[in-house]
């Protein structure tokens, strides 16, 4: 009887995980902006840039637009974009990144990221840090970057995906 | 007499528009048939022990050859990951390529700052750097473009580059073998590489 009890008490805390599981790992609010999961790569140590990477989405009706980052990691923090154009790769600042009304913008590898230049110290594997988005609209927002492993691909935000 | 020049100025306008047509297409007819381009060839460069290497030095290996420079954060480290984990899939038959990422930004990217750098990815990956002269010898054998982009009120030493991302597969004679995109998954690049060993 104990053990019954025990295996459907089991149960439910296994279905509850997948939506525990999208709400948790560094889900943040900001108006009708949600941050999910932002990360960034652990730097080799005599490393003086990082990136930081994330999915911004909108539940509002109306685009909302990221015009600012702010850290204290690094002296210069921006919003970054690498772009290929005939084979060269290309990297600079953008002002913005917008957020379509109902719909996302992501920072991923080769693409838009959040820009550290002249890093304070190395990011290390498994530590964290904040980061503060300022929008258009909604308000200004702090999230926790987790660090992952140096050459990772993608952060818990592609684990997300269905 | 006004005429005579009107007519002598007729001809040599037709005159000089005829040599240029048959220059477009002389010029057309050589474009179609462009000579075979060598890509790679011999280089001087610095491990990131800061012993001298040359091409020569990797014979008788396959080699994996990409530019890049340490401070890039975004493409860079994923594509040494990629090799990386490549290397990994392609279990013993790694022993025979040998990774190098050569640095198109020597004046920052030291042998002690490559060697910081590319153990991060993988045992083999060794990082070269060079003169800046040394670099450009091995980026034009390579026909690799890279260039320097400063933002507006940064510091001298505070810049990003511009550089073409291939990967390159060099035989184990130091001749081209065939070209990925930076963006190749490890799994693919992994058998693409297996298909030439």
């Amino acid at each position: 009887m104990k053990k019954a009890t025990l295996l459907i008490a089991a149960i439910a805390v296994a279905s509850l995980f997948p939506a525990a599981r999208s709400f948790a790992a560094g889900d943040t609010k900001a108006g009708n902006i949600t941050i999910s999961a932002p990360w960034a790569r652990a730097t080799f140590a005599k490393a003086k840039t990082a990136a930081a990477y994330m999915t911004l989405n909108n539940s509002g009706d109306k685009a909302d637009t990221l015009i600012g980052v702010k850290s204290a990691i690094a002296q210069k923090t921006g919003i970054h974009r690498t772009t290929m154009e005939n084979g060269i790769m290309k990297m600079g600042a953008v002002g913005s990144i917008e957020v379509p009304a109902g719909g996302m913008a992501m920072l991923k590898p080769g693409g838009h990221h959040v820009m550290f230049m002249g890093l304070v110290q190395p990011l290390k594997e498994g530590a964290n840090f904040p980061l503060t988005l300022v929008f258009a609209k909604a308000s200004e927002v702090t999230v926790t970057v987790q660090i992952l492993k140096p050459g990772a691909m993608g952060g818990a935000a592609m684990r997300h995906q269905h | 007499m006004q005429r005579r020049w009107l007519i002598l100025g007729l001809i040599a306008v037709l005159a000089v528009s005829a040599a240029a047509t048959w220059n477009l297409v002389h010029t057309v007819k050589k474009a179609s048939t462009p000579p075979p381009v060598a890509i790679g060839g011999p280089f001087n460069l610095v491990d990131h022990n800061a012993g001298p290497v040359t091409d020569a030095d990797f014979r008788g290996r396959y080699l994996l050859v990409f530019f890049g420079y340490t401070y890039c954060p975004d493409v860079c480290p994923k594509a040494m990951q990629t090799i990386g984990v490549a290397l990994d899939q392609l279990g013993k038959d790694a022993a025979k390529i040998r990774p190098l990422f050569i640095s198109v930004d020597p004046e920052r990217d030291t042998p002690e700052v490559l060697k910081s750098f590319v153990k991060n990815f993988h045992p083999s990956l060794t990082g070269l750097t060079g003169s800046p002269r040394q670099v450009q010898a091995a980026a034009k054998a390579y026909r690799v473009y890279y260039g320097k982009v400063k933002e507006d009120g940064g510091a001298k030493d505070e810049y990003l580059m511009n550089h073409s991302a291939g990967l390159y597969l060099m035989g184990a004679d130091g001749k081209f073998i065939t070209m990925f995109s930076h963006n190749t998954t490890p799994e693919d690049l992994a058998a693409k590489i297996r298909k030439y060993l």
